[in-house]
């Protein structure tokens, strides 16, 4: 089935089998690795992309429900060499340790404080718990969240 | 892993989807946000011939005031029931019970229809409807007709839904003046509950009791609930709570200790609730 999605303000045309996960049409056939695939289960949130601006696990999502859908995903949140702020605040807290998890936390992340801009550090747990770092590094990530939505100062 | 081939049907109205289901039988599921469906696909516990996709029926997405009860469309998403005021005001359990399902990428995908139609007794929304005594509305060539919860779940994954019947719409008595508590027991965040429990106490003190994962169907307490219609207390209400049901034994939990968490639970739900 031919579908069209736009990833990054860019529109992909192409024919997928049905059965195509949306995590697999962005990474094998679109080419974009940023995406990673953890668990394969949707437990751990290492797929974790925004379909029309919010979080999803693209590992659960058939690419052929994404027809027609606008879809940002890691390589897409930086403005050139600028990084997004979210990026920039898990930079300065080191809050990654292997980065396996960190595509999917930061865009976990990012939709997060699109809805909530101002939590609280049990507001960050809760909206996180989708998204699992087997380095176990969540301290900084929540502090990465935090430090990010009081506007990136130090 | 990669789920068996299947064919692919994208209905453009409810209509178009029944007509899909009347054709292909039992060889059909229906895809609403596919977080029930998709992870059983992927483990080919589940290979449906014709997927038929209904993801796209917005006219499905919808919750509204409609006086004695709260009407919710069956695609609505759970985030949109947990962050709606209308709920939240009228029918307080369930935005509560919603706001607990998954984690915020699942919530922004599955649907209350999808994750009622699934019939899961894991799963934390059939609870609540139990509680709050909901109402299903389905869809099929004949018509359409109302279900209540109490004959919608039926066995483990089946509900009272035909092969080619649509679950369009779930309506939930208004529970103004409500008070409520929901408590799921589980080793890690996301996990299904080892036991749950949704406890709503009317405004008039009538209870309403359901559980999750004691039974190989969603069920309610309705010892619980005439305890507390008697006169009891939470604790002494609460003691009668798994009786009657017939939870399985599985890793995570042997039969007694279901039973222990089921009495543990509703206790703090009952109290939660005010009782």
């Amino acid at each position: 089935m031919e579908i069209s999605v736009t990833i990054n303000g860019t529109t992909h045309t192409h024919d997928v089998e049905p059965r195509t996960l949306l995590v697999h049409y962005i990474r094998d056939v679109v080419g974009l690795t940023g995406t990673n695939i953890g668990c394969d289960t949707s437990s751990c949130g290492a797929c974790t992309i925004h379909i029309n601006g919010e979080s999803v696990k693209s590992c659960t999502v058939f690419a052929v429900q994404a027809d027609g859908d606008d879809l940002l995903t890691i390589e897409g949140l930086a403005e050139g060499e600028t990084l997004h702020p979210m990026q920039e605040s898990f930079r300065q807290c080191h809050a990654l340790q292997c980065g396996y998890c960190t595509p999917g936390m930061v865009m976990a992340a990012v939709s997060l404080l699109d809805e909530n801009p101002d939590p609280t550090d049990r507001e960050v747990r809760l909206g996180l718990e989708g998204n699992l770092c087997r380095c176990t590094g969540y301290h900084n990530i929540v502090k990465a969240v935090l430090h990010c939505a009081a506007g990136g100062e130090q | 892993m990669i789920p068996a081939a299947f064919d692919y049907v994208r209905a453009g109205s409810a209509s178009e989807a029944i007509a899909a289901l009347a054709e292909h039988g039992d060889e059909a599921k229906l895809l609403a946000g596919g977080h029930s469906l998709i992870p059983l696909m992927r483990f080919r516990l589940a290979r449906p011939a014709v997927v038929v996709d209904i993801g796209r029926l917005d006219d499905l997405k919808y919750i509204r005031d409609a006086g004695d009860h709260v009407a919710i469309g069956a695609l609505t998403r759970h985030r949109d029931v947990e962050t709606s005021e209308l709920v939240a005001n009228r029918a307080g359990l369930l935005g509560e019970v919603t706001s607990h399902v998954g984690d915020p990428q699942v919530r922004h995908r599955g649907t209350i229809g999808g994750a009622v139609a699934h019939g899961d007794p894991a799963s934390d929304i059939p609870s609540a409807l139990i509680a709050l005594g909901a109402t299903l509305v389905a869809a099929g060539p004949q018509g359409t007709r109302e279900i209540s919860v109490d004959d919608f779940f039926t066995g483990f994954l089946e509900t009272a839904l035909g092969d080619d019947e649509l679950l369009t719409e779930v309506r939930i008595p208004a529970t103004d003046g409500a008070r409520w508590g929901f408590e799921k027991f589980n080793r890690r965040a996301q996990d299904w509950a080892i036991v749950g429990v949704s406890v709503v106490v009317r405004a008039g003190g009538e209870a309403g009791v359901g559980l999750v994962n004691m039974d190989s169907r969603p069920v309610r307490a309705a010892a619980v609930e005439s305890a507390v219609a008697g006169g009891a207390s939470a604790a002494e209400a609460a003691e009668l709570a798994a009786v009657g049901c017939d939870p399985t034994e599985d890793l995570n939990a042997s039969v007694e200790y279901r039973q222990h968490l089921a009495r543990v639970l509703t206790r703090r739900a009952l109290e939660t609730a005010g009782l």
